[in-house]
C-alpha cells in the first residue's frame, strides 16, 4: 500500500471528497427549498424560502463545477467512466438544475407565468437531488469497468437500492431545508418549517437505517470494513456520532432552538457522507478502479495542488464573508428583487 | 426521429448545440460585468445620477445572463465525461488542471462576490459594493483566459508528451497555457465579448432615444456604447488579421478552407470574396476574387506562394463549407460594426448623435449582431480544426465515448427542447426589461414596495409586490 501523506493522488482524493461533501452541505438545504416549495402556504412565503438562499445559490452550485472539474483533472479515467455509466441521470440533473437556476430570476420577472417558475423550481430541486441519490447508489453498487471504459449497459444504475438512495436525498435534503428555514425565518413559516421538519427528520433516519444496512450486502468488502475487528474499532465512532447528532435535533426542533437544528442535521450528513468515504475507501469507483488507478500523472497533480491551497483557502473566506453578508433573519418586506 | 444518425455525429451535434448557446451568455456577461463596473465607478466619482439608473438598469439584465449562463455552464463542464469520455481520459491530465484553475479562481469568485453586488449594496456600503463588482468583472476575465487556453491548446497543443496508454501526459505547463494561439484567441474573443455588449447597449440606447431624444439615460448609453464601436471595432479586426497569420503558421488547412483556397496559388493567392464551395468538385463555384489579395492579408506579399487544399490529405480536410461561409459572416459583421462605428463617430462630431433618426435605426437593427459574429466565429475555428478534437493528434471519431446512438439521440432531444424553452423565456425577460425606460430609483434604495403602499391602488400592489423594481 502506497504511503498516504506523500501519495499525491491520495491528497487528492481527499480534496475532491471535501469539494463534493462542501457540494452536499450547501446545496442540501438550497436544493431542499425548492423541494419544500409546494409545502408553502402562501406565495409571499416562497418568496421568502427562495430569498433566503438568492445571494448564494450558485456559489453553492459551483462546488458542483469543482467536484466534476476537479475529477476530470486529477481523476481523469475515474471522470471518463463513471460519467457514461451514470449518463441518464447526470444528463436529468443537468436539465433539472437549468430549471431550478432560472427560476432564481425568472419568477420575480413575471405575474402570470409566476406558477410556472415555481413549479420549475420545485420540480427541478426534486430531480435533482433524485438524481445525485441515485447517482450515489449507482456507485455504492459498483460501476463495470472494461479496460480503460465503462463496460456496463445504459439502465445498470437502475435498481431498487439505487432509487432507495435517491428518495433517500431528497428526504435529507428536504429535512436540511426545513431546517435551515428555520434557522433563516421567522413568524409563520418558521413555526411551519419547525413542524415539518420532524417527520422529515424521522424519514430521513429510516432511510440511512435501510440504506446503511443494505448497503454491506452490495458488496463483501463493505461487510468487512464495517463487521470485521478491528475494522469495527475505527467506524465504531460514526454510528456513535450519528446517535449524538440525532438527539441534538429532535432535542433542537423540540426546544424551539434556532440554529441547532440545521447544525444537527447537517451534521448527520456529514456522518452519513464519511461512512460512504470508509465503504469506498480505497477505491474510487467501486468494485474495481482504485484511486492510484485513476490518477493522472503526478506532474498533473502538483500543478493543481498549488493552485488549490492557496485558492480554496481563500474561496473559503470570501464565501463565509458572502454568508456573513447576508447573516440573520430574512426581513420579508426587503425584496432583493 | 434522429435514427440513422451515428452515435459519434449525434454527441458532435449535441457539443456543438450547447457549447454554442452557452458561448452567447459569457459574450455577453463578460462585457456587461465590466461595463457594470465603469458605471459604478462613474457614479461614485461623479455623482452623476444618470450612472447609477444605468447601473440599476443593467444589474437586472446582467443577473438574468448571468444565471442563464451558469445552468449552461454545469451541463458543459459534464459533458466532456458522458459524450467525450475517451478524449477526458487522454486529454484529462492536460485540460482538467486548467479548468479546475478556471472553477478555482474565476468561477468561485464571480458567485462569491455576485450576491454582493446584486444585493449587498445597502448591506456593505458603496465602497465595498464597488470592490465586489470590480471582482465579478475580474472573474470574468479570468474565467475567459483559462478557458481559451484551454480551448487554444486543442487547436495548437505544446508542451506535452505522450505515454504508452496514449495519454497526453504534461511536461511543461508555462508552454501549455501560453500555447502558441492562446494570446490571439484570446485578445480576440475578449474583444468580441466587449463589442457584442456595446452593440446591445447601443441598440438599447437608440431604442430609447426612438422613443424620446431626450432620455438622459438613453443619450448616456448610446454615446459610451458608439465610442466603445468606433475605437474598439478597428482594433478588433486588427486582433483578427493577427489571429489568421497565426493560424496559417499551425493550422492552415483551417485557412485554406476559411479562404475557400482548393487549389494551391504559386503565385500569389486570390481573395475570394464569395462564392459557393463545391466539394465534389473540389472549386468554388461563382467565385467572385481579388487577385493576389489573400498572399497581401496573409503574407503581407502580392505574389507570396499559398499552398490549398490539394495538399492536404482528404481524410484530414476540414469541411469548407461551413468554415467559408461562417468566416464570411463574421467578416461581414465586423465591417458592419465598423461602418456604424464611423457613421456614429461622424454624427458626434457634427453633434447629431441623438438626432439621428436613421443611425438609431441601424443601430437597434445591429443589437444582435455581435452573437452572430461570436458564434459564426467560432463556428470558423471549431469547425476548421476537424476532423481533430486535439488538432493533429487526436481524432474526434476516436475521442467518443462507449454511448449507444439511442442514448445520445434522446439526451439531444432534451437538451434542444428545454434550452428553447428556458432560454427563450430568458431572452423574452431581458427584452422585455431593456425596452422599459430607465428609471430612477426613488431615493436610490434597492427596491421595497413597502414604502409605496399607502398610495398605490391595491391591485397594483399585489403586482409591485410580485415583480419588485420594475
Amino acid at each position: 500500500m502506497p504511503d498516504v501523506f506523500f501519495e499525491l493522488s491520495f491528497i487528492w482524493a481527499g480534496l475532491i471528497a471535501f469539494a463534493v461533501l462542501t457540494y452536499v452541505v450547501l446545496d442540501g438545504f438550497d436544493l431542499g427549498i425548492g423541494i419544500l416549495f409546494p409545502f408553502a402556504h402562501t406565495h409571499k412565503d416562497r418568496d421568502v424560502m427562495m430569498n433566503s438562499v438568492a445571494p448564494v445559490w450558485d456559489g453553492n452550485e459551483t462546488w458542483l463545477v469543482l467536484g466534476g472539474g476537479g475529477l476530470f483533472a486529477v481523476f481523469p479515467l475515474a471522470y471518463a467512466i463513471v460519467m457514461p455509466a451514470l449518463y441518464m441521470p447526470i444528463i436529468l440533473m443537468l436539465l433539472a438544475l437549468v430549471f431550478r437556476g432560472v427560476a432564481f430570476e425568472y419568477r420575480w420577472k413575471t405575474v402570470r407565468w409566476r406558477g410556472v417558475w415555481d413549479t420549475a423550481f420545485f420540480g427541478g430541486s426534486t430531480v435533482a437531488a433524485l438524481c445525485q441519490g441515485i447517482a450515489l447508489g449507482a456507485l455504492v453498487q459498483g460501476i463495470d469497468v472494461d479496460g480503460r471504459a465503462y463496460g456496463g449497459g445504459w439502465w445498470d444504475w437502475l435498481t431498487p437500492f439505487s432509487i432507495t438512495t435517491g428518495i433517500a436525498v431528497v428526504v435529507g435534503y428536504a429535512l436540511l431545508g426545513s431546517t435551515w428555514l428555520v434557522m433563516k425565518t421567522s413568524g409563520a413559516v418558521s413555526h411551519h418549517m419547525r413542524d415539518i421538519a420532524k417527520p422529515l427528520a424521522i424519514v430521513t433516519l429510516v432511510f440511512i437505517a435501510v440504506v446503511s444496512l443494505w448497503t454491506p450486502f452490495q458488496n463483501a468488502e463493505y461487510f468487512g470494513r464495517w463487521f470485521n475487528w478491528p475494522g469495527t474499532l475505527y467506524t465504531s465512532p460514526v454510528p456513535i456520532a450519528l446517535v449524538v447528532a440525532v438527539f441534538l435535533l429532535f432535542q433542537g426542533l423540540a426546544t424551539g432552538k434556532e440554529t441547532t437544528p440545521f447544525l444537527a442535521a447537517e451534521a448527520i450528513f456529514v456522518l452519513a457522507f464519511i461512512g460512504i468515504g470508509i465503504s469506498f475507501y480505497p477505491h474510487i469507483v467501486p468494485p474495481s478502479l482504485t484511486i492510484v488507478e485513476a490518477a493522472a500523472p503526478d506532474s498533473s497533480l502538483l500543478f493543481t495542488l498549488v493552485g488549490t491551497l492557496v485558492l480554496v483557502p481563500l474561496i473559503l473566506i470570501y464565501t463565509t464573508y458572502a454568508y456573513w453578508v447576508f447573516r440573520g433573519k430574512i426581513d420579508p418586506d426587503e425584496g432583493y428583487h | 426521429m434522429l435514427s440513422g444518425f451515428s452515435a459519434e455525429i449525434l454527441a458532435r451535434v449535441q457539443f456543438a448545440f450547447t457549447v454554442s448557446f452557452h458561448i452567447i451568455f459569457p459574450a455577453f456577461s463578460i462585457g456587461l460585468a465590466s461595463f457594470l463596473a465603469v458605471l459604478n465607478a462613474l457614479w461614485l466619482w461623479t455623482d452623476n445620477q444618470v450612472y447609477r439608473i444605468l447601473f440599476d438598469f443593467w444589474k437586472k439584465i446582467f443577473a438574468i445572463a448571468f444565471g442563464m449562463g451558469v445552468v449552461s455552464g454545469i451541463v458543459m463542464s459534464y459533458q466532456f465525461g458522458t459524450n467525450w469520455s475517451v478524449f477526458s481520459d487522454l486529454a484529462g491530465p492536460v485540460i482538467g488542471p486548467l479548468m479546475a484553475y478556471e472553477v478555482l479562481s474565476a468561477f468561485f469568485l464571480e458567485a462569491g462576490f455576485l450576491g454582493v453586488m446584486l444585493f449587498g449594496r445597502e448591506r456593505v456600503g458603496n465602497g465595498l459594493h464597488m470592490f465586489a463588482t470590480g471582482l465579478v468583472a475580474f472573474g470574468t476575465l479570468i474565467s475567459a483566459t483559462w478557458i481559451l487556453s484551454v480551448n487554444s491548446w486543442m487547436h495548437t497543443p505544446a508542451g506535452y508528451s505522450i505515454n504508452e496508454l496514449g495519454q497526453f501526459i504534461p511536461e511543461d505547463w508555462w508552454a501549455i497555457v501560453f500555447n502558441p494561439s492562446f494570446p490571439y484567441r484570446l485578445l480576440h474573443m475578449v474583444l468580441a465579448a466587449y463589442l457584442t455588449t456595446a452593440f446591445v447597449v447601443a441598440g438599447v440606447g437608440a431604442w430609447h432615444l426612438l422613443h424620446n431624444k431626450a432620455d438622459a439615460a438613453g443619450r448616456k448609453m448610446f454615446s459610451m456604447a458608439m465610442w466603445m464601436a468606433l475605437l474598439v471595432t478597428p482594433l478588433q479586426i486588427a486582433a483578427g488579421d493577427f489571429h489568421g497569420i497565426n493560424t496559417l503558421e499551425h493550422q492552415p488547412q483551417k485557412i485554406m478552407a476559411m479562404e475557400g483556397h482548393y487549389d494551391s496559388h504559386p503565385e500569389g493567392a486570390p481573395l475570394i470574396l464569395f462564392g459557393i464551395p463545391n466539394p465534389d468538385e473540389k472549386r468554388i463555384d461563382y467565385a467572385i476574387e481579388i487577385p493576389k489579395l489573400s498572399s497581401l492579408i496573409l503574407k503581407h506579399d502580392l505574389n507570396a506562394p499559398l499552398a490549398g487544399l490539394d495538399t492536404i490529405p482528404d481524410e484530414d480536410e476540414p469541411p469548407v463549407a461551413i468554415v467559408f461561409f461562417s468566416f464570411r459572416i463574421m467578416v461581414a459583421i465586423g465591417f458592419a460594426m465598423l461602418g456604424v462605428g464611423i457613421w456614429g463617430g461622424v454624427q458626434r462630431y457634427r453633434k447629431r448623435l441623438y438626432d439621428s433618426t436613421w443611425l438609431h435605426r441601424t443601430a437597434v437593427l445591429m443589437a444582435p449582431a455581435g452573437f452572430v459574429a461570436v458564434l459564426a466565429g467560432w463556428i470558423t475555428t471549431e469547425v476548421g480544426r476537424q476532423p481533430f478534437t486535439v488538432y493533429g493528434m487526436l481524432r474526434t471519431s476516436e475521442s467518443l465515448s462507449p454511448i449507444a446512438a439511442p442514448a445520445v439521440a434522446t439526451s439531444l432531444i432534451a437538451f434542444i427542447i428545454v434550452y428553447f424553452f428556458v432560454f427563450g423565456a430568458g431572452t423574452f425577460y431581458i427584452v422585455r426589461l431593456m425596452i422599459k425606460t430607465p428609471q430612477a430609483p426613488d431615493d436610490l434604495e434597492e427596491n421595497g414596495p413597502t414604502r409605496t403602499a399607502g398610495i398605490t391602488p391595491v391591485q397594483q400592489l399585489d403586482d409591485s409586490h410580485l415583480a419588485p423594481g420594475e
